[in-house]
Order: structure tokens, then sequence, then C-alpha cells
């Protein structure tokens, strides 16, 4: 088939089953438009801004497990979605990001809206592309998608020059994928695995230490059916919320900086760690030498770089978690007594009991913990929740009832405020059924407040709960408790009225200061199934607890902290 | 506790495209790892280069240094070596003024000769072990050089 480079993308796109493009257009990449026009395989829906295409294609991605599809001009419009793809390539989401550039006759001269794309993209895609001949583009594209859904998923960027999409070449798609030089192992190594088991099987306090990965590989139902099974307890990264249910006995919490006590004790007393698809994150570990030092470490994951990174593993597994399971599972059955961890289920208990994760009310006022755990009490499962970055986040992470895997999408890796919003569009598109939840705050709500045009345009309708604080507050409540209360640049008390604000685009306000008011709007606003936002006066002096503060040992919490 | 930092030579056979020297040597400055020399050339009747990189770091560093360059998509092998053989070549260019018969006696004891004689200078090229290569550069400091150039190393496993 002789057809140009532009229609080589929309044929490509088709070829992927690709039924959805976040964009936005520009003169570099208008050919592609122009076939994007006279198409009817899939729909574009054109953001308001470049960042949130990406991070649409993101929450897309996260929402379905397919790849995420964003495409951008040359120039600003390329710088704009960097952010994006960034984000994607810390928590290793599976994205393939196609950019105009200007022809390549002005390549390198300066060019109007020319910016040197491969270049500023290389740290931040798990690999990149300059397309220079249009008889290239069905290979790239092909392994474009296929590097991006595969080993550690992550962003791979295509730049391609305006004359190569009006170039005329063959398209034959039909080729396979053959990367000499990229081979992913999936399969653990047979040995490491029986060692692996053999560790369990005597180990007296055994942790499951679940990380995104888990989530990434569909791996979660194998997870749980290991845990059962086993009856090992399990802790879980806050990108692996969901693994297993919020109310699964085995399941501890989240650990980490803003990890519950047991969880984090737990961690600190385990005798083996069963790392699966986690990644031993300086936000989860702490000071590493005081990192689970009585235990032993199994460390399962897709990237070779990642095993014994920061955290050196006794029994290193390079695999998909998926396979490893399937490998470790059967011979679990046969070696592992689950009675054996009967003092330990125990000691867990006791960890649970002396500080669970909670908050105290405070006569009238509404606690954002309240709101987020309330919004789980009215919709449960029957929410997909995106969140922003900053203390909303955290409580989310914390307080949430999550009862399944990829119902939680969250900034984790880069932590990009202005995230959350477009990330929802992402997922609603990806899952109509369900009611798309934005928990945000009053500071991440502004960097893609734009969205509120894509989202009623396209009838997305998302509704963002801002935890108003009047604070920028993860931020403040570093100042509180490292900069002697100094709240440097940090205080939001000039706000936009966001019911107002709303309204301008075409969707529906509301402003909440009580518990009953709050259960009326959140029902309304999913009767009515609009864009919305409801603004929710909360505390401005809460704090997230409990803290390890960056670089502290995880047994060493802040479990109280009181201000006014 | 401060760990132990070594030289370290690493070769990585990488396919002949484009940029993939950028992501390498983007990679190092990327994470803030230091690159002492990189020498790179096609590999003859191949469709693949190789690329001698020497470094400084302890063993964990290198041991990441290896995986993230294993990590990017064109590396087909990435090599560390302990037991290798190394060579690195300099040009000296040095005053006609000078001892010719001096120099051309040192420059012979570090397997090397005169390449060009001109009316004002000279040109003495040595190709050796980089640790003689530093040996030499000390020694024919009497001479007054105005102009030293040194390749970096290539290096071949044993
Ligand atoms: C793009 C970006 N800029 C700055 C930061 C640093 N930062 C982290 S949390 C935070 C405060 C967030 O405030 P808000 O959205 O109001 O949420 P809150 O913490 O009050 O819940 C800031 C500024 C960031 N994570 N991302």
């Amino acid at each position: 088939m002789q057809i140009s480079g532009a229609q080589m993308v929309i044929e490509a796109l088709i070829a992927e089953e690709v039924e959805v493009v976040f964009g936005y257009p520009g003169g570099a990449i208008m050919n592609v438009y122009d076939e994007i026009y006279k198409q009817r395989s899939f729909q574009h829906i054109l953001t308001r801004h470049e960042q949130a295409a990406v991070h649409a294609a993101e929450g897309y991605a996260k929402a379905t497990g397919k790849v995420g599809v964003a495409m951008i001009t040359s120039g600003p419009g390329f710088t704009n979605g960097v952010t994006g793809m960034a984000d994607a390539y810390m928590d290793s989401i599976p994205l393939v990001v196609i950019s105009g550039q200007v022809p390549m006759s002005l390549i390198g001269t300066d060019a109007f809206q020319e910016i040197d794309a491969v270049g500023i993209s290389r740290p931040c895609t798990k690999h990149n592309y300059l397309v220079t001949d249009a008889a290239d583009l069905p290979r790239v594209l092909k392994e474009a998608f296929y590097i991006a859904r595969t080993g550690r998923p992550g962003p791979v960027h295509v730049d391609i020059p305006k004359d190569v999409t009006a170039q005329i070449a063959t398209f034959d798609y039909s080729k396979e994928v053959e990367l000499e030089t990229y081979k992913p192992t999936t399969k653990g190594n047979a040995r490491q695995i029986k060692k692996a088991i053999e560790a369990i099987a005597s180990a007296k306090r055994p942790l499951l230490y679940l990380g995104g990965g888990i989530i990434n590989a569909n791996a979660a139902e194998l997870v749980r059916e290991f845990s059962k099974m086993t009856q090992i307890p399990a802790v879980e990264t806050f990108m692996a919320r969901g693994t297993l249910r919020y109310d699964d006995p085995l399941l501890i919490s989240m650990l980490g900086m803003h990890g519950s006590y047991a969880a984090n004790m737990a961690m600190s007393e385990t005798d083996l760690v069963i790392g699966l698809g986690a990644r031993f994150d300086d936000r989860v570990t702490g000071k590493l030498s005081e990192f689970a030092k009585n235990a032993q470490i199994i460390h399962v994951d897709i990237d070779p770089a990642s095993v014994s990174k920061l955290v050196h593993a006794h029994f290193p597994i390079v695999g998909d978690v998926k396979n490893v399971l399937e490998q470790m599972i059967p011979l679990a059955k046969e070696q592992i007594d689950p009675a054996r961890y009967a003092s330990w289920h125990n000691t867990i208990a006791n960890f649970n009991k002396l500080h669970p994760l909670s908050y105290t009310e405070e006569g009238d006022r509404l606690k954002p913990q309240w709101v987020v755990e309330r919004i789980g009490q009215l919709l449960g499962d029957d929410a997909n929740i995106s969140t922003d970055v900053g203390q909303h986040q955290m409580w989310t992470a914390q307080f949430y009832p999550f009862t399944r895997p990829r119902q939680w999408v969250s900034s984790g890796g880069l932590g990009t405020m202005g995230f959350g919003f477009p990330a929802a569009m992402g997922v609603k598109r990806a899952d109509m059924e369900r009611v798309s939840i934005n928990i945000t705050g009053d500071g991440s709500i502004l960097m893609n407040i734009q969205e509120l045009m894509t989202a009623v345009e396209y009838e997305l309708p998302v509704i963002n709960v801002i935890l108003n604080n009047n604070f920028l507050g993860m931020v403040r409540q570093w100042q509180t408790l490292f900069y002697d209360k100094r709240h440097s640049s940090t205080d939001l008390s000039i706000q936009p009225d966001f019911v107002k604000l709303v309204e301008a685009f075409g969707g529906v306000g509301y402003r909440v200061t009580t518990k009953e008011e709050f259960d009326a709007a959140l029902k309304d606003a999913v009767e009515k199934n609009v864009v919305a936002i409801i603004d929710v006066v909360v505390n401005r002096f809460e704090n997230v607890l409990p803290m390890v503060p960056a670089g502290g040992s995880l047994f060493n919490m802040m479990l109280e902290y009181k201000e006014k | 506790m401060m760990e132990q930092t070594e030289r370290r030579v690493i070769s990585v056979i990488v396919m002949n495209e484009a940029s993939v020297l950028s992501r390498i040597a983007g990679l190092f400055s990327g994470r803030g790892y230091n690159i002492e020399s990189l020498t790179v050339a096609p590999i003859p009747e191949s469709k693949y280069s190789r690329i001698t990189i020497v470094t400084a770091g302890s063993v964990r560093v290198v041991e990441q240094i290896t995986k993230q360059l294993h990590k990017l998509i064109p590396v087909l092998k990435v090599y560390e070596h302990a037991d290798l053989v190394e060579t690195e070549m300099a040009l000296v260019k040095i005053p006609m003024s000078e001892s010719l018969g001096d120099i051309e006696a040192l420059t012979h004891a570090y397997n090397g000769r005169i390449v060009n004689v001109g009316s004002d200078t000279m040109i003495v090229m040595v190709a050796d072990e980089p640790m003689r290569v530093n040996h030499f550069l000390e020694a024919i400091k009497r001479f007054h050089p105005k102009e030293i150039v040194r390749s970096g190393s290539v290096a071949l496993e044993r």
C-alpha cells in the first residue's frame, strides 16, 4: 500500500486497535490531523493543553492496561507534553506520544517552533525516535507500541518531521517486531524461585511487599491467590493500592513515609521481605541502612536494573511478576505451611490495635480524611479514584476503601500536580460505567483547570472534589514541621470562586461546609452525571500522619502533631 | 561509609543507529556518573559499533551503570572488563628546536615514533597502556610540548 506518512500514522493506530487519541494540533502535525479528520475508527479528544493530553492518555492506560496515545505538535506543543512523558516514565505507564517536527530541511536551523524533541525526551522516555523517512514509519510505530507495553512498560516518543508526514511510501504493518537488542526476561529463574520458596517456608515473619508492578502486570489476582494460600501478611506501596481488597484480613495497609504504624513496624520486624513489582523507593524505605534490617530479601521485578538497586536482594528474581507467581504458586502449595505464621499475625494485630490509621473529629469542621472515607462509603467500588499531588493524595491512599486493581490512579514517581483531573478524564473515557472522581487540592486543581472545557465538550463527567485548605497543604506541612512554621508562599487564601468557575465552563459547582452538604452535593453530581467541582471547605491545619521524616527510619514515625 | 571507587573500563556493543552515542552519554550525565574517556567506532563488517568507556565508581555504581546501559534499546552487549588489554594513543607536537635524537629515543621506549616533521614543529605518536602513556607525557614535558592530544582507551578482553 503506497500512502503518505500521515496516513501511515492513522493506519498504525487502527492496526493497534487504538480507540481514543488525546491531542492538540499545530503546524508541524497538521498533515496527521487532516487524516484524523477523515477517519472514523477512533475518537480524537481535543484537550486544552498538551500536558493534559498526555496525562489523559496516562489515565486511560492505567485504567485499561492498554497503551495510551497522545498527539502533539512541535516546539511549545512538545515541551508542554514533556511533563506527562516524565510522569509516565516514572510510573511505568505504557504510552505512545507522537509529535510533529519541523521539516527535515529546517531541522537544526532554529526554525519557527523547532526544538530538539528527541534530545529532550530521551531521559524521560523508555525509548524515542526521530523518523527521517516515511518508509521507516510502519516499523517505528510498531516498535513503539511493542516497546511501550512489553518488559517494564513506559512511554515511547515518536517525532515526525512535517515533510515525512507528506512523503509517500509503502505501508506494510504485517511484519513482526524484530529487535535483536531488546528481549525482556519474562520468566523467573527456576532455581532462584525454588530457593525463594524454601526461604519463605522456613521464615517466621515473612511479609509481602506489594508494588505497582503487580498492577502493571495484571498480577493482582495471583497475588490474592498466593497470599490467601500462604496466609502471609502484606503491605502495599502507594502505587499498589487495590492489589488486595481494603478489607482483606491479610492486608496491613500502605507503608512508607505516610504509611500506617502497623505496616511500617511489620516491615521493620519481618525476617523475610517478599518484594513483588516494588522498587524500594526512598519514600518507602526511609533510611536505607535501617530498612528491614533483620530480613532477607526476595526481589521480583521485570527490570533487572531495579533489582538490588538500593537494597541488596538475597534472592533476586528478574521476570514478569505474573509469570513468576505462576511459577511460585504450585511450589508454595507443597512447601508452605500457612499455620506457621500464627504468632506473626498476633504481632501485627497488636501493631494495628496500638496505632490504627485514624483522625479526630473536631466539632463541625470537615476533616479531609472524613471526606475521603465518605466518598468510599457512598460510592466504594462504583468509583474510580484519581488524585493530584499533596496531602489530599496521601489521605486518599490511606483512607479510600480500594477493592480492585486499576481503581486507583495517581502520580507516584514524579508527583505531578495537575495530573489528577486530566487523568480522571482518561479514566472516565476508559470506564464510562463507573463514576470518575478526582480528589484534589486547591493548589493542584488550578494547574490543569482548563480541562473543564474538554470534559464538558466530550461529556466526560469527572467529579473534582477539592479538599480546600487554602494552602499548598503538603508544603505547608513540611514548613510547619521543618521550617519553624515559616509558611513561605504556601498560603492560598486568595482564591477563585470555584462554583462560578466551573459554571462558566458549563459544569456544575457546589461549595460545602458540612457533612450533610457534602453528601447532598456528591449525590446530586453523581445523579446528574455532569462535570462537577465540589469545593469542600476543610480544616486548614490538618497534617498527614503518621509521617516518617525524609531519610528517617521507618520505625520512627511521627504519630501525632497538633497545631492551630 | 564511603565505598571504594575504582577505575573501570566498560565496553558496549550497540546497533549503528542515529543518536545511540547521545543515549549513552546522556545516561552517564543524567545519573551523575563520570566519564573519563569514551571512544567509539564501527565494528568492521557488522551493523554494530563498539564503545569503550573509562569511568570510575564503586562496585555498586558500576553494576548500576552496566544494568542501565543494558536497558537502552539499541544496546546489544555490555562487558565490564576485569582482564583486558587496554591501549591508548597520544599525539604530541614539539618545537623543532628540541633535540630530535633524545625525542626519538623516548618515543621508541613507549611504542611510538615520529610521525611528522615540519619546519617549526614535529609530531610524535605513542600507543601504549594508558598508565604508560601517562608516564610518557610526564617525560616528554622537558621537550616543551606545544600541544598534546589523547585518544581515550580501546580495550579487548583477553
Ligand atoms: C508541578 C508541581 N509543582 C510543585 C510541586 C510541589 N508540591 C508538592 S505538594 C504541593 C502542594 C499541593 O497543594 P494542594 O494541591 O492544595 O494540595 P494539598 O497538599 O493542600 O492537599 C506542592 C506545591 C509538585 N508536586 N508538582
